[in-house]
């Protein structure tokens, strides 16, 4: 298994530029994902791993060896396609022993190789049946089936489980995070959904108009989002923005808010002009004895939980409550946010601003 | 009132779906039956009128196809009695058979160069189609059209430049000289016909050939082949249908060695009379050929007609 280093990487197509200088690097054994709206050039990113496209410039390392030129087949990834792509003409098993026969392998080899395979994705059965009849959730199989036989230093996935039914989805991507567990292979992993990256990935990489937004874990992406594009392309719903005319000094605890002061994590960066207070809805709760107030629009509710509209002086806003809680349309609430969890952003640049929270995350990203 | 369906044709359309189908079925096989008949008649049953529909059967035009055929005197006729049921056919005109005539040769020059231009056709088309599919092509547009634009005239309207090269690259009355022209003419159709079909096989396929360990060469052949064996079936049905039947140009630059059926058979017409059995043995066994091969590959050439009209 491998390491792969990303960096300055570029791709331009014509006039068009798919992936700015973009760099990261994605440990051994890692379930790494490219996260981003589509469009957003992490298909292109993934794709240049591979070696399906050659970057512009840049280099990519895989354990060290400099591969951005080099053929796909001199690279040992693995590639797992959105639409499968098994070889139509071929059964199961051929499909499987396909790239072993490649190498050269020899018969007895691959025979028992497509076996061991089979048996790890519990497809024995459907190993003499042409793909064209198999179902989605077989066809999936197959398809990591083809991937996994001959032991690649890194997997490739794009969007592997977005030609599945909302159901099935689920199951497979359990699947799919137990075999990488049990295998623990280098894995990229391609994805616009972002409850999927977060629920499967190690790390993440945001990415949005050819650049990368921000590169971490899933924790460090939600909690602390370096730009306003991953504070609300993460979560759901997604993160409040409160915009405000004001002034930050380095240092400071608090700022004001429609004239009433709300705690912040201690600043490291002072900041002045258009402004912007981002929550997310868990943080917000209401408060008798809070300043700043908001009249409830709506409410959704969800079970152990129920989402909140509010309008505020400073826009609408959405707080996810405890059901218990009372909320009545039309009433108007003291509300209280969680200081140490709030992010200030620029609203200019939509960076966040450096904060006791946030500073370590945004020196790497 | 039986149950009805909208998707489900109505019994009586069918029927007359049907009767449509036989009525024009008959009226295009009627010249082909009529040939295959002419075929087995006696030089006069051939041209009797009104004509005959039921007739004595003979293999006398067959036999004068494939024979040359002399006069001979009386004591000769005498001293040789015929040994073979044929020469027996040729008896009874007081005729003994000389040799055999071109037309086996003729219609081995049609096999080479029909089978040879569609092989060309195929290969040179299929691999241009593939380029033009999937790489990045300065001007593909323009070239495509450009390779279109040898079809928006007759062939045959260059048929005396055409005539004029030949001779002075000794290409004229050669197998190969046959094969380049009738290849040049079909290339167009080919390249056209096969990037459709092309087009229409995900990328992804060969994609996961070079991941597997394959050449770009390899997944072309490995996967793009069996994938496009549709395409390159029917395309190899046109191809051929033209480069067999092409007349024009196989009377105008061959004329010896490398002559074509075509040209040939009506010049049976020219020996001894009119001898339409003979020529409608010629175009009957001229048929066959485009024929099986047709009927062999009827099931691509049908899905080859409507592929890409359904999204799968």
């Amino acid at each position: 298994m491998a390491k792969i280093e990303i960096k300055n990487v570029r791709k331009e197509f014509g006039d068009f530029v798919a992936v700015r200088e973009s760099s990261f690097t994605i440990e051994d054994g890692e379930f790494f994902m490219l996260l981003g709206p589509s469009g957003c050039g992490k298909t292109t990113t993934l794709r240049m791993i591979a070696g399906l496209e050659l970057p512009t410039s840049g280099e990519i390392y895989l354990d060290g060896e400099e591969i951005s030129q080099k053929p796909p087949s001199q690279r040992d990834i693995a590639f797992v396609f959105q639409m499968f792509a098994l070889y139509p003409h071929l059964n199961v098993r051929k499909n499987l022993s396909y790239p072993l026969v490649s190498q050269g392998m020899p018969r007895a080899q691959v025979k028992s190789k497509v076996a061991e395979v089979a048996g790890i994705l519990g497809i024995e059965d459907i190993l003499n049946r042409p793909v064209g009849g198999l179902s989605g959730g077989d066809r999936q199989r197959v398809a990591l089936g083809r991937a996994i036989v001959r032991d690649p230093k890194a997997f490739m996935m794009d969007e592997p489980l977005g030609a599945l039914d909302a159901e099935f989805r689920e199951h497979m991507a359990e699947e799919l995070r137990a075999l990488h567990d049990r295998m623990n292979a280098t894995t990229v992993y391609v994805t616009h959904d972002q409850l999927e990256a977060m629920q499967m990935g190690d790390k993440i990489v945001v990415m949005n108009n050819a650049v990368v937004e921000q590169f971490g874990t899933p924790q460090e992406i939600y909690d602390k989002p370096a730009t306003m594009f991953v504070a609300d392309f993460i979560g759901s719903p997604s993160m409040n923005f409160l915009g405000f005319d004001g002034k930050v000094a380095e240092g400071a605890g608090a700022i004001e808010l429609n004239g009433q002061t709300i705690g912040v994590p201690r600043q490291m960066q002072g900041a002045a002009g258009e402004l912007v207070f981002g929550v997310r809805p868990e943080h917000i709760g209401f408060s008798d004895s809070g300043g700043y107030r908001g009249k409830v629009l709506a409410t959704e509710y969800l079970g152990t939980t129920q989402i909140v509209t509010l309008d505020t002086p400073n826009g609408e806003l959405k707080a996810r409550l405890d059901s218990a809680q009372l909320a009545t349309v039309g009433e108007t609430v003291g509300l209280g946010f969680e200081a140490s969890k709030v992010t200030l952003f620029d609203k200019a640049s939509g960076q966040a601003l450096r904060s006791e929270l946030n500073h370590e995350v945004l020196a790497h990203g | 009132m039986s149950s009805f369906s909208v998707t489900e044709p109505s019994d009586r359309s069918k029927w007359f779906a049907g009767t449509l189908v036989i009525v024009y079925a008959l009226i295009t096989m009627m010249p082909l039956a009529w040939i295959m008949l002419t075929g087995f008649k006696s030089p006069s049953d051939a041209i009797s009128y009104p004509p005959k529909v039921v007739f004595e059967p003979t293999l006398e035009g067959y036999v004068n196809l494939f024979t040359t055929r002399t006069r001979q005197t009386e004591e000769y006729l005498e001293a040789n009695p015929p040994e073979t049921w044929y020469e027996e056919i040729v008896r009874e005109y007081d005729m003994v058979i000389a040799g055999p005539s071109k037309f086996g040769e003729r219609f081995m020059n049609s096999v080479i160069i029909g089978f040879g231009s569609t092989f060309l056709s195929i290969v040179l088309g299929t691999l241009a189609a593939y380029a033009f599919s999937r790489f990045k092509i300065p001007l593909a547009d323009d070239l495509l059209f450009f390779i279109l634009s040898t079809r928006m005239m007759p062939p045959i309207a260059v048929a005396i430049p055409i005539f004029l090269m030949y001779r002075t690259l000794g290409l004229s009355d050669t197998h190969l000289g046959m094969i380049l022209l009738y290849t040049a003419v079909n290339i167009s159709l080919a390249v056209w016909l096969l990037k459709g079909f092309i087009d229409e096989i995900p990328r992804e396929y060969e994609e996961a050939a070079l991941i597997d360990g394959y050449t770009r060469f390899q997944a072309f052949y490995k996967v793009v082949l069996p994938q496009a064996a549709t395409g390159i079936a029917s395309t190899a049905i046109f191809c051929l249908i033209f480069a067999w039947n092409e007349y024009a140009f196989a009377v105008l630059l061959t004329s010896g060695t490398a002559q074509t059926a075509p040209p040939f058979i009506p010049t049976i017409i020219g020996v001894g009379g009119l001898d339409w059995p003979a020529v409608a043995a010629g175009a009957t066994i001229f048929l066959l050929p485009v024929m099986v091969f047709t009927i062999l590959l009827r099931k691509h050439l049908l899905r080859g007609i409507t592929f890409g009209a359904v999204r799968k």
